[in-house]
């Protein structure tokens, strides 16, 4: 770790001021914000990010910390902790992937450190990320290269990669976003805007070190759930090498309005197996005016497969993936609904 | 659930009395070697080498060095020849490695320490050494394993077994097996790190460090740094668990000792998490051929195990314990072959069951293959071939309790309501299986004194160097004394972990207790014998003692183990007091046995492999403290769980580095992995083995259970899987 200046200011405005008068005095030097510090503070220890600036927000979680909805839609602030929505009988009762994502992530004491906005922003796993010894990572490196493709992949992605970059998106929360048509509100210094959530996450392409598309000095403040017919019959099924505290090596979003068996909408984002929270439209689109049987979820889950391209060690996530997403549909199916 | 939590009690079984230090512990008052404070301590902070193989040509430390409160860094350049060669514990040394610490420019391993930083803070060390350049000279790709093509394998002549006529016992057997296995590097991972805080006063040198044999460090350190060994202390009064990865001088502490010198003020090291990956020993990767032949009633016929062990350039270390595989089924005809395969990787070593762990699982899963080849219950196969002498020399088991072990988990586990027909216990989407194997692990003790005190008032207070790894040492300590001398317990004081005081065996083996407990006997005989009444019952003692009108009564005591020469003795002071017994005994073989019952399930369409349920039945002699020795054996059943399913060390074959030397990589099982898990304690008396009759618990929990666990996943699925560890896309 070296040497960085940190401030904390007080609310969300102040902020913004401070991130303004830090890019305009040089714009070309770095700056991190600070939530609960899972991930940043991790990176920096590894000498992996090496911030010269911190901007602590923790003093906004009083005026972002909150989980609020009403009939039209869920609204978490984005330094809410994860523990704590997990928690919400109002979201585990109508938002149950949302729930669920949140509390088969991490361990307990993560969840009650890290916060949303955090959480949609942690980075890969990719042990060759997170070793700055190796010199091969577009990631971290921009055109180094990649030291992943020719070692150790098991647990890299096969959606969504490109020749530049194979790392997965680790994290869960966000394939429930996705899957729920999400949107964030973001605080930047040129004012507040409002965009999709599947639009927040960069495909790797020609510079896998550009992930989101968030501009220099942006907060995410909030995030919205609209409360649509298929929120309530959602799940999130994640499947891992161990019970707990453990990252998917493959897990399901999936959300499902029924009409008796046939299925009249469906929401699918795939996790663990592609390089960002994956929405599985092609899947979708398969089961719309279907009866849910296992037939016709398979057929959803080899067209969400359609594209993916294995590396040395994971091939074995196609057929997994497809799996997890069949049990996921079918669990979804027979859930039982109180009125 | 919470039969896991109280131990039964049966016969020869002492007192389930709570840990010694069990308060000092939950309260933090305990004082592991990193906490403790001495005055104006420097941190450190190594570099590691990131190449596998080579030589470094330069250094850059200008930005280093311009950290602010960096005060120094060693490198080979400053260290060089000062740290003398000193043996590794394999050719008769102190040392886990023959490596010499910063002696020279040369790269013999990813991971090698290359500079050591030394600053005001650990973070300042820490940036400093994040900041070092190092230019490495030009360098070929390292074997990385066994699979490289210049890893260099050789056969282990003296380790060789051949016993009847192998060959041609096999080509004309009925039913046969053969079959290949492997298993991969793995990590003791011990909660504490690796930590190092040297101070010297005057000309003596205070080490403190989390170790398995203070004496080792003592010995071993004073000959790096040619020095008297009397200058040298050695202070490790708790560790924070061990598993074998502390067992003996590394390469970091002398290299402490020096910059503490240099600098003159005490100097502190933890290793990182990752950089312990590479401080020490570790399991070495291993391959197996297993070949198995049998009549049909399912008697063993002849029986070939042969392993190959991955290991460093410098040091040959193989575990070899087809020693152990060969001996402990009747069979006529048998042949055991052990092969080192040397590559460019640190020197492995002792992992809680180093051999018997990766042989068991293949043996057991061998014979496993057997039984479902034989369509005959593993349990009947291993009661056709059970024995009360060893075939290979012919020589008596001291006591053998096996079957009594197979037949009480199997009740316990409800192993009749078995079907035997793979993937025939479907529980809705689960499928489960059933399977079981059999434990073993070798009886052995070592050469260990100890003092007692006996005070007018009745309290005693015993010492010896022994080592406090977390398995109940203060307890056994005061336990025995507190029989011996017929005082309540909580009148016991223990002190240990310290080479002032009187020597001890390495804590390593599972021969902490059969070691210690004797000396400690030993001397109370001596103080009972003071006192006139050599072999009344203890309530006597308190009596006699105020009869005397003495104040105190001390008493030392020294024991030598049994097939140790007298030479020994003197070896143990000098910090050489390493355990014999199990099958290296003239006159008999010792172990203690068990048996292992798993009930693995599987996702039907996600796979996931889960253990919902171990019994395990160990008979391992007396059993001092039936609280203390079921932690052991209930902990061990988690580290079989976990070799079986999680663990595994991932090498990069382009640099022979370990890409997961981390815990959130590096997978263990959490306590959602550990659903029901139940461990019997047999009633045995086995007066032979020592005078304690304990035979130990520390590792003999860990055995089998990756076989039981390999055989439940094929019994669950009607996969055979042979190489560790099994995961998700193995069943699909
Ligand atoms: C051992 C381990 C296991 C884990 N397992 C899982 C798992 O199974 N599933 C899972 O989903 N996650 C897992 N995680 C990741 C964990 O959930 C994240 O680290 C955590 O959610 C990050 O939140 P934080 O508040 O601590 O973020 P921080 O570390 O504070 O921040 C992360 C990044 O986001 C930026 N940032 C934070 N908040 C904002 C904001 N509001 N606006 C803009 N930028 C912001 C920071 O600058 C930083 O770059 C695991 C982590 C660890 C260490
Ligand atoms: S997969 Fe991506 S993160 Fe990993 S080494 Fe390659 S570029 Fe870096």
């Amino acid at each position: 770790m070296r040497p960085f200046g940190y401030s904390r200011p007080s609310s969300v405005s102040n902020a913004i001021l401070e991130v303004r008068e830090f890019l305009a005095a040089d714009p070309q030097s770095s700056l991190s914000f600070l939530a609960g510090g899972t991930t940043l503070l991790d990176l920096m220890k590894l000498d992996v990010v090496r911030p010269e600036r911190i901007i602590d927000l923790n003093a906004l979680r009083d005026e972002l910390g909150y989980t609020r909805s009403d009939g039209s839609a869920l609204r978490l602030g984005a330094f809410a902790r994860m523990a704590d929505v997990a928690a919400d009988a109002e979201v585990i009762a109508n938002y149950p992937v949302i729930a669920q994502s949140l509390s088969l992530a991490a361990s307990a004491q993560l969840r009650n450190m890290a916060s949303l906005g955090g959480n949609v922003l942690q980075r890969t796993r990719c042990p060759y990320f997170r070793d700055p010894s190796w010199s091969a990572c577009n990631k971290r490196v921009p055109g180094s290269g990649c030291a992943a493709v020719q070692g150790a992949n098991r647990a890299h992605a096969v959606l969504g990669t490109s020749d530049h970059c194979i790392a997965t998106y680790p994290g869960d929360f966000a394939q429930a976003l996705v899957a729920l048509d999400a949107s964030i509100v973001i605080a930047g210094p040129r004012g507040n805007r409002t965009i999709p959530f599947d639009s927040l996450h960069r495909r790797p392409d020609g510079n896998p070190h550009l992930e989101t598309s968030l501009q220099p000095g942006e907060i995410i403040a909030e995030f919205i759930v609209p409360a649509r017919s298929w929120m309530r019959r959602s799940l999130y099924l994640k499947i891992r090498d161990r019970q707990s505290y453990e990252f998917a090596v493959a897990a399901a979003a999936v959300a499902l309005d029924l009409d008796g068996g046939m299925v009249r909408d469906a929401r699918i984002a795939l996790g663990g197996v592609a390089a960002v929270p994956w929405r599985a439209r092609e899947a979708e689109d398969a089961l719309r005016g279907q009866p849910l049987t296992e037939a016709v979820a398979r057929t959803a889950a080899r067209l969400a497969f359609a594209e993916a391209r294995p590396q040395s060690h994971n091939a074995y996530k196609i057929e997994l993936g497809q799996s997890t997403l069949v049990r996921a549909l079918l669990q979804a199916s027979s859930m039982e609904l109180r009125p | 659930m919470n039969k896991t939590l109280f131990p039964q009690h049966g016969a020869n079984m002492g007192q389930p009395v709570p840990r010694y230090e069990g308060r000092a512990k939950v309260t933090g008052e305990a004082r592991y070697p990193s906490d403790v404070r001495l005055p104006r301590t420097a941190y450190a902070y190594l570099h590691i080498s990131r190449i596998g193989r080579g030589t470094v040509q330069a250094f850059d430390l200008a930005a280093a060095s311009a950290v602010p409160g960096v005060i120094d860094i060693l490198t080979h350049e400053t260290i060089g020849d000062q740290i003398k060669q000193t043996p590794a514990i394999y050719q008769g040394g102190y040392a886990s490695d023959s490596f010499r610490p910063l002696g020279s420019a040369e790269i013999a391993y990813w991971g090698q320490p290359v500079a050591v930083v030394i600053a005001e803070t650990y973070e300042a060390a820490r940036e400093a050494a994040h900041r070092i350049g190092v230019t490495y000279g030009p360098h070929s790709p390292p074997a990385a394993d066994m699979d490289s093509p210049d890893a260099v394998a050789q056969a282990l002549v003296p380790m060789a077994i051949d016993v009847g006529d192998f060959d041609a016992a096999y080509a004309a057997a009925p039913i046969k097996i053969d079959a290949r296995y492997s298993t991969p590097a793995q990590h003791q991972n011990p909660m504490e790190l690796f930590a190092t805080q040297c101070m010297w006063e005057g000309g003596r040198l205070v080490v403190h460090e989390p170790s398995q044999y203070v004496n080792s460090v003592k010995f071993g350190l004073a000959e790096q740094l040619g020095i008297d060994p009397e200058r040298i202390r050695v202070i490790s009064t708790y560790v924070g668990g061990a598993f074998g990865a502390k067992g003996f001088l590394t390469q970091r502490t002398a290299l402490v000792a020096i910059a503490a010198r240099r600098i003159g003020r005490p100097v502190k090291l933890v290793a990182t998490r990752e950089q312990g990956f590479t401080v020490s020993g570790y399991r070495a990767e291993t391959r197996q051929h297993v070949q198995l032949a049998a009549e049909q009633d399912g008697r063993l016929i002849a029986l070939k195990h042969e392993g190959w062990e991955l290991t460093s350039r410098a040091d040959t270390v193989a575990m070899g314990a087809v020693s152990m595989t060969t001996r402990l089924y009747a069979c006529a005809n048998i042949v055991g072959r052990v092969n080192a395969v040397s590559a460019d990787r640190s020197t492995p070593g002792f992992m809680r069951a180093p051999g018997e762990m990766p042989y068991g699982f293949a043996l057991e899963t061998a014979l496993d293959e057997l039984s479902s080849k034989l369509d005959m219950d593993p349990v009947e196969l291993r009661r056709v071939n059970d024995t009360r002498t060893e075939p290979v020399g012919g020589l008596p088991y001291t006591s053998r309790s096996l079957m009594r072990c197979f037949d009480e988990a199997a009740a316990a586990f409800g192993w009749q309501d078995r079907t035997r027909q793979p993937g025939s216990m479907r529980d809705g989407d689960w499928l489960v299986g059933w399977g079981c194997a059999s434990a073993f692990y070798p009886t052995q003790a070592g050469n260990s004194a100890a003092r007692v005190r006996l005070t007018a008032d009745g309290r005693v207070h015993v010492s010896s160097a022994g080592h406090e790894l977390g398995q109940g040492m203060y307890t056994m300590m005061a336990q025995v004394a507190a029989e011996e001398l017929g005082v309540p317990i909580e009148r016991v004081t223990v002190s240990l972990g310290d080479s002032d005081l009187p020597p001890a065996v390495v804590s390593g083996g599972s021969a902490a207790t059969a070691s210690v407990a004797p000396a400690i006997m030993a001397a109370c005989d001596a103080i009972r014998r003071r006192l006139g009444v050599g072999n009344s019952p203890p309530a006597g003692v308190r009596a006699a003692m105020e009869a005397s009108g003495m104040g105190v009564i001390e008493e030392f005591a020294e024991t030598r183990a049994h097939g140790l020469p007298l030479e020994s003795v003197r070896d143990m002071y000098r910090g050489k007091a390493l355990p014999t017994g199990g099958v290296s005994l003239p006159d008999r073989v010792q172990f203690a046995l068990g048996a292992q019952f798993v009930e693995v399930r599987v996702h039907a369409l996600t796979h996931e492999i889960r253990v919902s349920r171990a019994v395990g039945a160990f008979a391992a002699g007396r059993i001092i403290n039936p609280r203390t020795a079921h932690g052991q054996l209930i902990g061990g059943m988690i580290w079989g769980i976990s070799s079986a399913l999680h663990e595994h060390t991932e090498v990069d074959g382009r640099n022979a580095s370990y890409i997961n030397a981390n815990l959130a990589d590096y997978l263990l099982p959490v306590n959602a992995d550990i659903v029901d898990i139940q461990a019997i304690m047999v009633p045995e008396e086995d007066k032979l083995v020592n005078r304690a009759g304990v035979k130990g618990v520390g590792e003999i929990g860990v055995v089998g259970v990756a076989a039981a666990v390999s055989n439940a996943v094929f019994h669950a699925t009607g996969r055979r899987l042979r190489d560790l560890p099994i995961r998700i896309e193995h069943v699909m």
